[in-house]
């Protein structure tokens, strides 16, 4: 029995080896080529961080670059201002106008991005018909707060629900007007939902093409609009190298991250003892 | 009172979502003078092929997907918590990279100069036309897509219980029944979800099927983008693509119902 068990534990992590290889054979390959001197893609000829220092001689790439920064901060902060105010009305509302109103917030997030990225498109041309209204910086930053504006509210609901409703009565008791009771206790309470819809929503304005490359025009591009503008026309090695430093950000922040929460969840270990 | 608050929010929801869908069906029964007309309908029906294509794409791409990721998870779901967390994570972390730049990756291992051609040339296979094949469209697709299945059914498959598999060992089942009869039942509305975040975007991308598919593998989100931004300008065609695209994944999702709004939040948090 204990030898079947054993086999099966050697085929089940052969198994995750092989996944894991297919998930970044194609990552460890496209980083080892950003070092290459020559263009091909099949041979190494030498090692050079020429690329590096084209990409950030890149002016479309580096304007690119800030204006995604822009735009994801702006859409996250707003978005996550305009939805968590709209929890805390939703969760306040009865059964049926909370229904409603959650499929419709449901909408952008079950509808292909494609043809939000179409609707939106459509809205934009026909404003612009009104008001004059000019593809570029305003259209994709009202695109973005569009579609991260769901997955604020569905990060804040839960932790609305979840509250002691008490809490808050108990702080009106104690002579705190609604508004003052909203912000000393509840938004405490829900701070860790308002903040994770914060990041999904920033991490999501970052990396979102689809729905920005049908709302952008063209004097307003952000990162991942330029990146297909260049790996449509030809091989690039500059790319190869972006999508190294990306990568190795990444990996820093996530690894961060951990460190972080494995020294606090320490923490609270020492503090029970 | 309380509710007011989230009325800028539905304000902005009936703005930016609502109404633009409706744009979306007017332009679709429209021509380009604004008169009724359904000849945007009848004009797309010689792309029915395309159709049958990017949804069959899409089809064997989920099912890929569902094959690799259902043992996958599973496994994860076993380990230890600590290695759980550490081996999700690298599950995610491509995720972090976008899909363009995923895409460009397979698309210089995958052309005929490329890396594993030139292995193939080394083993004395030759050259393999891989790149601008359907092949290379499918697998585009499973590789950016797969974390998309994972997650979902590991999720799922971290709340059954060993003693649950235990207790059916116990009561005579094999290996098979176990999987057949008692995984799989429990894992069901894992393997929904998965499905349908696979099958939706894999459906209507345009991206992946342009840089690996070449030109001769146009999808229906190809055709979309060609009637707005492409060569092919007619908004009113693309509006009746995107609407038969939308009502189409509206009623997969409607039948499988996956999209139950408790079960979405659990999934959030």
């Amino acid at each position: 029995m204990t030898k079947v068990k054993k086999k099966r534990r050697v085929g089940s992590n052969l198994y995750l080896g092989l996944v894991f290889l297919f998930l970044y054979l194609p990552i460890i390959v496209m980083m080892v080529f950003s070092f290459n001197e020559s263009k091909s893609r099949a041979n190494f000829t030498g090692f050079t961080f020429k690329w590096y220092a084209d990409l950030f001689e890149n002016d479309l790439i580096m304007n690119s670059f800030w204006n995604t920064i822009l735009i994801a901060v702006l859409s996250s902060v707003i978005a996550t201002i305009l939805g968590t105010l709209a929890a805390i009305g939703i969760s306040n509302m009865k059964k049926a106008a909370r229904k409603t109103v959650m499929n419709g917030t449901y909408l952008p997030i079950i509808n292909p991005e494609i043809v939000t990225g179409v609707s939106l498109c459509l809205l934009f041309v026909s404003l612009a018909g009104f008001f004059g209204l000019q593809f570029g910086f305003t259209t994709v930053l009202i695109a973005h707060i569009t579609f991260v504006l769901p997955y604020v509210i569905l990060n804040v609901l839960p932790k609305l629900r979840q509250m002691d409703k008490s809490i808050y009565e108990a702080a009106l008791d104690l002579g705190c007007n609604p508004w003052k009771a909203y912000w000393k206790v509840v938004l405490p309470e829900i701070m860790p939902g308002i903040f994770a819809g914060f990041l999904m929503s920033f991490t999501y304005s970052l990396d979102d093409f689809i729905i920005t490359y049908f709302v952008s025009g063209s004097g307003f591009q952000t990162l991942p609009v330029t990146i297909y503008g260049m790996v449509r026309k030809k091989v690039n090695p500059q790319i190869n190298a972006l999508s190294t430093i990306l990568f190795v950000v990444v990996l820093l922040l996530l690894v961060l991250m951990n460190i972080k929460s494995a020294k606090s969840a320490k923490k609270a270990k020492e503090k029970n003892y | 009172m309380k509710k007011l608050v989230s009325y800028p929010y539905i304000l902005w929801m009936l703005v930016f979502i609502i109404v633009p869908l409706f744009f979306v069906a007017y332009s679709a029964f429209t021509n380009d003078a604004g008169n009724f007309t359904t000849v945007n309908f009848t004009s797309i029906a010689k792309y029915t092929p395309v159709f049958l294509k990017s949804l069959w794409l899409a089809v064997i791409s989920t099912v890929i997907c569902l094959l690799i990721a259902y043992p996958l998870a599973f496994i994860l779901s076993r380990k230890s918590p600590r290695s759980q967390g550490m081996l999700i994570m690298l599950v995610m972390l491509p995720m972090w990279i976008n899909f363009l730049l995923r895409t460009y990756a397979w698309m210089t291992l995958l052309e005929n100069e490329g890396l594993i051609n030139k292995f193939l040339e080394l083993l004395g296979f030759g050259t393999v036309q891989m790149i601008n094949t359907q092949g290379a469209v499918v697998l585009g697709m499973v590789y950016n897509y797969l974390p998309f299945m994972v997650l979902p059914l590991y999720s799922i498959m971290c709340k059954i219980e060993p003693s649950v598999l235990e207790a059916a060992q116990d009561l005579g089942a094999g290996r098979f029944q176990t999987i057949f009869r008692v995984i799989l039942p429990l894992s069901r509305t894992g393997i929904l979800t998965g499905v349908i975040m696979v099958f939706v975007p894999s459906v209507s991308t345009f991206a992946i099927s342009r840089m690996l598919g070449g030109g001769s593998n146009m999808l229906i989100g190809d055709l979309i983008e060609e009637q707005f931004l492409g060569g092919a300008y007619n908004p009113n065609v693309g509006s009746a693509l995107s609407l038969i695209l939308m009502v189409v994944i509206l009623i997969i999702i409607g039948v499988t119902n996956t999209f139950d709004s408790d079960e979405m939040e659990g999934m959030l948090v």
